[in-house]
């Protein structure tokens, strides 16, 4: 076992709270969205999600709390033979809803973060910028209750970041819980939300 | 693919289109080409074996049944012996006894003809001391007793000799059982080895597709959607693997009946036929490729199911086991 990324944490991301997510580069952010993504168990602690204590959720429940959960990869994870329509409506179709009936939505989505002409586009003709704003559409489209966005403005420029954080904003006003983890001061300081702060494993929470 | 994509820029572009939701799993791939590829070559393999085996232990039955459906009655000259008359009494005193069906005297065209490879052409008989035959049909499964007939034989013409064919008999069905056991033995073998190549295969084929597995467990697919979609896809291959095997394997037999039924009483072809019998696929042979054909889709999908429910549970064991954290891609 390696050593303790994260310890002594204690915090609650309220519903419909807005908040971000710093700290230097390997202080534990991605670490900790795994961790309230389920994908990852803490060494010891406790960690409740939904009202439910993760360690204790069997197997094949995890599917359906993810459904409540959007994550934003910072690698991205869109599936390189789908196209960009086809890789943000990934969530709606596993879930066994009908195409007509969410068609309308993942275009919409596409025209709002920028992508409406390249719906048809596979992932790998897409720019980074590209990629990262499917991957937050994809992470969007279902409206979850908790919405996990690790650099989510990373490789994109200025005026596009304002403008999926506007996104992020119109969602948590919508009643999505929102965590961004970011580097970016400037996209901080946009707006007036919790920060929490990691560094060497411990949290500061500034409300 | 896609209509209406939009050539210029210009203030009035038409409505893009949605190009035809393609499978969560990609058609195909170089891996999924080359698991078509063996299975195609293992199916093809295997139907041939089971086929060669089938057509082997048929004919290693008929030899069997060949010889024992008939015994020989051998009649050595002799000055005192009126030939004819002996050939009758013996065929005649070889009816009488159960279990006999038809007796034919082998006349004295037939004998010389028997001799002329040895003894040429325009063999007079007389001349030489030849032993006449007269060859008894008997009822396979409910032969005479040959014993009481020999006596009897004995008794009423002394030059007369009866030959079973035990000893031939004996040794065609331990070569006949011998050889079907080994037929059975290549057919287990082959088969063993194609569902082992068939198994690794497919998890080969299915691990380049691990990242998709999580990227569908992640946006909350369950495991049995993620199986299934695999197993649609894998059973697709498999049964276009297996189709293309068996098929070839029965035109390879189609081949070599046609080969066969052409250059009938050919040396080579009576050699073959003598040794492999009928190159032919029966319904049997038809009924074995369709059932290779199942057991390779049910191997390949049952497969592709325990692989990526195994590698579901795996990205779940990452959850519950903090040692194996190193496994998930730096971010």
């Amino acid at each position: 076992m390696g050593p303790e990324i994260l310890r002594d944490l204690t915090f609650d991301i309220p519903h419909r709270s807005f908040q971000f997510l710093t700290g230097p580069s390997g202080a534990g952010k991605t670490t900790l969205l795994r961790l309230l993504f389920l994908s990852l168990q803490p060494t010891r602690g406790i960690i409740r999600t939904f009202d439910r204590e993760i360690s204790a959720i069997p197997r094949d429940e995890l599917p359906m709390l993810r459904r409540r959960i959007g994550i934003v990869f910072q690698d991205f994870r869109l599936l390189d033979h789908l196209t960009t329509y086809e890789n943000v409506a990934l969530p709606l179709r596993v879930r066994g809803k009908d195409e007509a009936s969410y068609r309308a939505d993942v275009l919409e989505l596409l025209k709002w973060v920028g992508l409406g002409e390249r719906i048809n586009v596979l992932p790998p003709v897409l720019s980074g910028g590209e990629k990262q704003r499917a991957a937050i559409a994809r992470a969007l489209i279902d409206r979850p209750e908790l919405l996990l966005a690790d650099e989510p403005t990373g490789n994109v420029d200025p005026p596009m970041a304002r403008r999926l954080l506007s996104l992020f904003l119109e969602l948590n006003r919508l009643g999505t819980a929102v965590v961004i983890a970011t580097h970016d001061l400037s996209l901080m300081d946009q707006v007036e939300a919790r920060r929490m702060i990691l560094s060497d494993g411990r949290l500061d929470i500034y409300d | 693919m896609t209509e209406g994509e939009p050539k210029a820029q210009g203030p009035r572009r038409p409505e893009m289109r949605v190009r035809p939701t393609a499978p969560i799993v990609p058609p195909s791939n170089v891996s999924g080409n080359a698991l078509m590829l063996v299975i195609a070559i293992m199916a093809f393999l295997a139907c041939l074996t089971f086929g060669a085996v089938s057509m082997v232990r048929a004919t290693a039955a008929s030899w069997q049944s060949q010889i024992s459906r008939e015994v020989t009655i051998q009649i050595k000259p002799d000055d005192a012996l009126d030939m004819e008359q002996a050939l009758k009494d013996a065929r005649d005193l070889a009816l009488t006894f159960a279990g006999t069906r038809d007796g034919t005297i082998v006349d004295r065209a037939a004998t010389a003809r028997l001799l002329e490879p040895w003894l040429g052409e325009g063999l007079n008989l007389d001349e030489l001391p030849v032993p006449r035959l007269v060859i008894v049909t008997i009822d396979e499964q409910n032969p005479p007793d040959f014993a009481a007939m020999r006596q009897a034989l004995a008794g009423k013409i002394p030059q007369a000799f009866l030959d079973d064919h035990r000893t031939w008999v004996d040794r065609l069905v331990a070569m006949a059982r011998t050889t079907a056991l080994i037929g059975t033995g290549v057919l287990v073998l082959v088969f063993s080895a194609m569902v082992l190549t068939v198994v690794f295969a497919t998890r080969g084929a299915l691990s380049g597709n691990r990242h998709i597995v999580e990227v569908l467990h992640f946006v909350g697919a369950e495991a049995g959607f993620v199986a299934s979609e695999f197993q649609k896809h894998f059973l697709k291959i498999s049964l276009k693997g297996s189709f293309a095997g068996g098929f070839l394997a029965a035109l390879c037999f189609a081949v070599a009946g046609f080969w066969q039924g052409r250059s009938i009483a050919t040396p080579e072809s009576d050699q073959a036929t003598a040794l492999f019998g009928t190159f032919s696929m029966g319904l049997t042979g038809y009924l074995g490729i369709a059932a290779t054909m199942v057991v390779i889709a049910l191997l390949t999908t049952l497969t592709a199911r325990f692989t990526v429910m195994r590698t579901i549970y795996e990205i779940d064991l990452i959850r519950s086991d903090p040692s194996r954290t190193d496994q998930l891609p730096d971010s």
